[in-house]
């Protein structure tokens, strides 16, 4: 009687299982991948520039801010939270990356772990607004957000932050061996955080507190602490993000970032994660960021106005959050 | 009604009568504000036996299983484990001392594959420096979690597979296996089966029933009168915040139990 269930379907029922389970993990990512091999390949027929080595090179580079800080996005909407603040966190980082290389003479380097620093702040900001304050991460982000984009416009008097040096580019417009050295580290943070969230303990909690918070509590996990510092890694990235995009600029923009979180939430939505909490891979967001990138560049190549872009952004994240609702009604149907 | 228990000697089927129970609950008293849930509420259980707790809604069975399980602090009152008084602040604290509680709908993540979810919170690292990165030793967790399955006779495609992909008394299953994989001492289970159908009920139970002939002491909580009587061997009736009666499953039925529930029957034949 007790084995009623279990050996129901003998040994090719569980094959096919298996099978089954797997492909409904992989299933966003699959299908992520199958629309950007039809588009890439769209874009080749439609535009005669698109295959050219400087505009490949410019999907790279403008691939990578994306894919960096929507790695950041990932990591919070598996915990089941949202960042609305990398956009204006991003800019921060960046123009105040700029402004130590100008006004305080430091090196790129130097900068970078300025920039780095103000991203972890944020992050920890964050982190302690959800974890301590108990606000919700949409409305804690969303404040974060405002005060970012204001601070960005208060140190930078509203002006971009220019007159730096040609090293300054290195970052974002650099290459080794003809690949953009911006593509590099976002191999790196990629392979990196996939690993960290696949391997580790602290990527096992991750999963564990956006799946199902209380029983992650009642497990003894060490919910807020790891809660934030899920957001101080966010930050992080997203920090490194901004200033690898003031770089490619080579000077610091307040206005950058504007909308930017929608651009990688739909990546990270894209690629799997779910922004019920306890799903998303890293593979899958960087197919969706490379997605988000095509999309962004296609338009431009095709004419197509930065209006339509927003629209057809908007449409993709529909698509995708429907896509990830209708499958997790299935699996529960089956349970 | 019952009133305080006053010690005498334990005629219960203990084999050795010396040995102090292995959870052990004295005059709690929990306060909510101005009411009152626990009014000197007494529990005991023995190493090996499965008590089912009842009692009418609102009686503080859960209140009680809170404080046992460190959710709750009582306001006063004792806790013993193994005859040693203990203070549960947290659900860690029960823990450590070999208290696992299954609560009905917390228990698990969904997300999560079962063998990650029966080391959820005591994942095996790697040894070496790479485990003190937090590097998962995932093979000895899906071995590890595969053998306890395999021992407490829980049926399931594979331990990869996420908890989502199961049937509810699969998943229930798991979440009870978990809990007396690493209880040492007692596991309280909180209506295990009250969402599941008769079949998956019955595996629930054969999962108890397993772990109580390996020497694991278990709580039920249930409405069930029939499940229980079936189940425990001991049953304690909470009643307004306090111990109305003990009674030995084999020598009451169902009605005596909804007697004692509901105060008709005051039997707090004190064996203590």
């Amino acid at each position: 009687m007790s084995t009623v269930e279990a050996t129901a379907g003998s040994q090719r029922g569980e094959f096919s299982d298996w099978v089954r389970e797997r492909i409904s993990h992989a299933v966003s990512e699959l299908t992520a991948a199958t629309a950007l091999v039809v588009l890439f390949i769209a874009l080749s027929f439609a535009s005669p520039y698109f295959l050219t080595a400087d505009n490949l090179f410019n999907i790279g580079a403008q691939t990578a801010v994306i894919a960096i800080i929507a790695t950041a996005q990932t990591m919070v909407i598996i915990t089941k939270g949202i960042d609305l603040s990398v956009g204006s966190v991003a800019a921060l980082a960046g123009v105040l990356g700029a402004m130590v290389v100008r006004d305080l003479g430091f090196s790129l380097w130097a900068a970078t772990v300025v920039a780095i620093g103000v991203g972890a702040l944020a992050g920890l900001l964050n982190g302690l607004l959800v974890t301590v304050a108990r606000i919700p991460p949409f409305i804690a982000t969303l404040g974060t957000m405002s005060v970012g984009r204001g601070l960005v416009f208060i140190f930078s008097g509203a002006v971009g932050v220019y007159g730096l040096p040609r090293s300054f580019q290195l970052l974002g417009n650099g290459e080794i061996l003809g690949i953009p050295f911006a593509v590099v580290i976002t191999v790196l943070v990629a392979v990196g955080v996939a690993f960290l969230l696949s391997q580790t303990r602290f990527g096992q909690y991750t999963y564990a507190m956006g799946s199902n918070l209380e029983a992650a509590r009642r497990s003894g996990i060490g919910v807020r602490r790891h809660l934030t510092g899920v957001y101080v890694l966010a930050g992080v990235l997203v920090g490194l993000g901004g200033m690898i995009a003031a770089s490619r600029v080579n000077s610091g923009q307040p206005n950058y970032g504007i909308s930017l979180e929608l651009d990688v939430i739909a990546a990270a939505v894209i690629g799997g994660a779910s922004l019920f909490g306890g799903q998303g891979r890293i593979v899958g967001t960087i197919i969706g960021a490379f997605l988000i990138a095509l999309v962004r560049n296609g338009a431009v190549l095709l004419d197509i106005s930065i209006h339509y872009q927003q629209v057809i952004v908007g449409l993709i994240i529909w698509a995708a959050v429907y896509f990830d609702q209708y499958r997790r009604r299935r699996l529960e149907a089956r349970g | 009604m019952a009133t305080t228990p006053t010690a005498t000697a334990d005629s219960e089927r203990q084999p050795t009568a010396t040995e102090p129970p292995v959870l052990e609950a004295r005059g709690i008293v929990k306060r909510f504000g101005h009411v009152e849930a626990l009014r000197g509420a007494d529990f005991t259980v023995h190493r090996g036996e499965v008590v089912a707790l009842i009692g009418d809604n609102g009686a503080g069975k859960s209140t009680l299983i809170k404080t046992l399980s460190g959710v709750h602090p009582p306001d006063e009152g004792e806790i013993r484990v193994g005859g040693r008084p203990v203070q549960f602040s947290t659900p860690l604290d029960a823990r450590r001392a070999g208290v696992e509680t299954v609560y009905q709908d917390l228990a698990v993540a969904d997300d999560l594959s079962v063998a990650a979810n029966l080391y959820l919170g005591r994942e095996i690292l790697r040894s070496g420096p790479l485990g003190r990165l937090g590097l998962l030793d995932k093979r000895a967790m899906r071995n590890g979690a595969a053998a306890a399955l395999d021992e407490l006779g829980v049926r399931i495609p594979r331990v990869t597979t996420p908890i989502a992909m199961l049937s509810g008394g699969q998943r229930q299953c798991v979440a009870v296996a978990r809990a007396i994989i690493w209880a040492t001492s007692v596991v309280i289970l909180d209506e295990p089966t009250a969402a599941l159908g008769v079949v998956q009920t019955q595996r629930v139970l054969d999962v108890v029933r397993r772990a109580r002939d390996a020497g694991m002491s278990v709580v039920l909580v249930s409405h069930n009168m029939p499940q229980v009587l079936e189940i425990a061997d001991r049953v304690e009736v909470l009643r307004l915040g306090r111990r109305a009666a003990r009674l030995r499953t084999d020598e009451v039925t169902t009605d005596d139990l909804v007697a004692a529930m509901t105060g008709s029957l005051s039997a707090e034949r004190d064996e203590r």
